[in-house]
């Protein structure tokens, strides 16, 4: 049974086309990834699911219920975990989540339950009566998804939940996301960061331009991409004049430093020439490996984005 | 949707503001001062006239009590994001303005009812009606607090929330009665001031402990005032609804 039934849903802000017809499912209980550049639709998509706009046409059916007829009954089966950590400075984080609970109608007598469960889950019982504003960036994201989740909602949104993180607090945040994929809570994801979808999503979509271009498992999207395998390199020198020349005549070439990336369709043929051209170019080959684009390429290849725009983007600079 | 939880609510919403932003202590020392530094200054101007001004001051401490601290509060919640919360949860938008609404008028009533006190005890005011008196105090409450609210959802910046309550608040203070009676002023400002809330509060209140009012009956006056708040929920509200196109 899907957990989100989405139905040529369209969205315009001013007469700009944010979102445009899209349609598709996500399944009761999945890790379901939304992905797509800055500006591709996503944070748009996920306000009308849970309520924050109105679309301009189309519907969904969240958590059974019409986005467009009965919104209240669709607040109460979701949480939304935002890209800003939004709860109150002044109130504690003890107090934060026991509002967040009054609000979604906890009963009493399971709220003061309820919300010492969430606060020993997500590892913040000794933070309980630290003000939120004194909190760090880590910590305050864990109580927003610990705020989100005191009401046990049948499906939670999470948009872009470990932008701005140290690596150690987006580690324990993924550990977090894929405990709920373990139970019975429908995880929406968006994220910028395509290895972290890779890890954690059993399905995505891309959007681009407010279509949906793609949607399928990890796997399926790197197949779909048309190079059939990428030859990865570390050379002795960072790649340029000739040697650079050489490699675009073997494939599509990406190139970070001393590594380049080479999208190739036949491996044996290409990888002889990568030798034969380092041969003549008087430059080695340190490391070498072969196989499947990554979700990574196959997004670059899908979106039609540069390498280089999508790690901007990654690194949260905005175009 | 069920009216528990609509009413339970906006009793989290008020609960919440009065911990997180009016409870808090310059707050409540700013609420007690002002309206005794406002007493002091007119006591020393004219001792004997504070029983004629007393329906007037208690309206401006109503006003400055409800619309001060409200425009902030839903200002900078919608700055940070933290607006968004209420909006998420499963209860209408109208509750989460009456929510947010009572806890304005809640914070104007504190200082407004020391005003009431240092009128009553100090001055020996005699509220001859006090459901008029008290009734017509909390309609003003609401009112002025719904004004705060629909400045707040116009704007932006926590500044421009300031300069358009200023830009409603002092033609107030100077049009509505408070220091001079709307009879004695040009045709064209006594038009003025009977387009504005705050006159037919100070005409309720003067009701309220006898002295005589420029404008006929008690319920003229409360009716007017109900229908100034209906008008300002309203406009609140549609605002906010327009706000998440």
């Amino acid at each position: 049974m899907a957990a989100i039934e989405i139905n040529q849903l369209t969205k315009y802000y001013d007469g700009l086309l944010a979102v445009d017809t899209i349609s598709f499912n996500v399944n009761k209980g999945e890790v379901f990834g939304f992905l797509g550049p800055n500006g591709a639709g996503k944070t748009s998509t996920i306000r009308m699911l849970v309520g924050l706009s109105r679309p301009s046409s189309g519907t969904a059916m969240v958590a059974g219920h019409s986005i467009t007829d009965d919104i209240v009954e669709v607040k109460r089966r979701v949480g939304l975990v935002p890209e800003v950590s939004n709860l109150y400075d002044e109130l504690s984080v003890k107090d934060n989540l026991v509002f967040m609970a009054q609000l979604y109608h906890v009963p009493r007598h399971e709220r003061t339950g309820r919300v010492e469960e969430v606060l020993q889950s997500f590892d913040l019982w000794e933070r309980k009566t630290t003000k939120f504003g004194k909190l760090s960036k880590g910590l305050k994201r864990r109580v927003v998804i610990a705020a989100s989740l005191v009401h046990e909602p049948e499906i939670l949104f999470l948009d872009e939940p470990t932008v701005g993180l140290d690596v150690a607090s987006a580690h324990s945040l993924r550990e977090y996301v894929e405990q709920l994929g373990t139970g019975d809570t429908t995880v929406f994801l968006t994220t910028h960061y395509i290895e972290e979808a890779d890890h954690l999503c059993d399905r995505i979509a891309i959007i681009v331009q407010g279509k949906i271009v793609v949607l399928d498992t990890p796997e399926e999207i790197k197949k779909q991409v048309r190079a059939q395998s990428v030859i990865r390199a570390k050379l002795s020198q960072v790649p340029d004049g000739s040697l650079l020349q050489g490699l675009r005549a073997l494939g599509e070439v990406e190139v970070e430093g001393k590594t380049i990336s080479l999208k190739v369709k036949k491996t044996s043929e290409s990888l002889n020439g990568l030798f034969g051209l380092a041969s003549r170019e008087g430059v080695s080959v340190e490391a070498l490996e072969t196989g499947q684009p990554t979700l990574e390429e196959a997004f670059v290849e899908l979106t039609g984005m540069s390498t280089d725009k999508m790690r901007r983007e990654k690194g949260g600079i905005q175009e | 949707m069920t009216l528990r939880n609509e009413l339970s609510g906006i009793c989290f919403i008020v609960w919440k503001d009065l911990r997180a932003y009016y409870f808090k202590p310059p707050n409540i020392s700013w609420g007690i001062l002002f309206p005794l530094v406002l007493t002091l200054a007119f006591t020393l101007r004219d001792p004997t006239g504070l029983t004629t001004l007393a329906p007037g001051l208690i309206a401006m401490a109503a006003i400055f009590g409800t619309t001060s601290m409200e425009a902030i509060v839903i200002t900078f919640e919608r700055r940070q994001g933290a607006l968004e919360r209420l909006l998420l949860a499963p209860i209408s938008i109208r509750s989460l303005l009456l929510g947010k609404v009572l806890g304005g008028a809640i914070f104007g009533g504190m200082i407004s009812g020391v005003m009431v006190i240092v009128s009553v005890v100090f001055f020996g005011i005699d509220v001859v009606n006090p459901l008029l008196f008290y009734g017509s105090l909390v309609l003003t409450l609401l009112t002025l607090s719904a004004l705060g609210a629909l400045v707040a959802v116009s704007v932006t910046e926590v500044f421009e929330a300031q300069t358009l309550s200023n830009f409603f608040r002092f033609p107030m203070v100077f049009l509505c009665g408070v220091f001079i009676p709307v009879g004695t002023m040009p045709l064209l400002l006594q038009a003025v001031a009977y387009l504005l809330p705050l006159t037919y509060s100070v005409n309720a209140l003067r009701l309220g402990i006898s002295l005589t009012s420029e404008l006929i009956g008690p319920l003229f006056n409360v009716g007017v005032l109900g229908l100034f708040f209906l008008l300002l929920f309203g406009a609140c509200e549609w605002g906010l609804k327009r706000s998440l196109k």
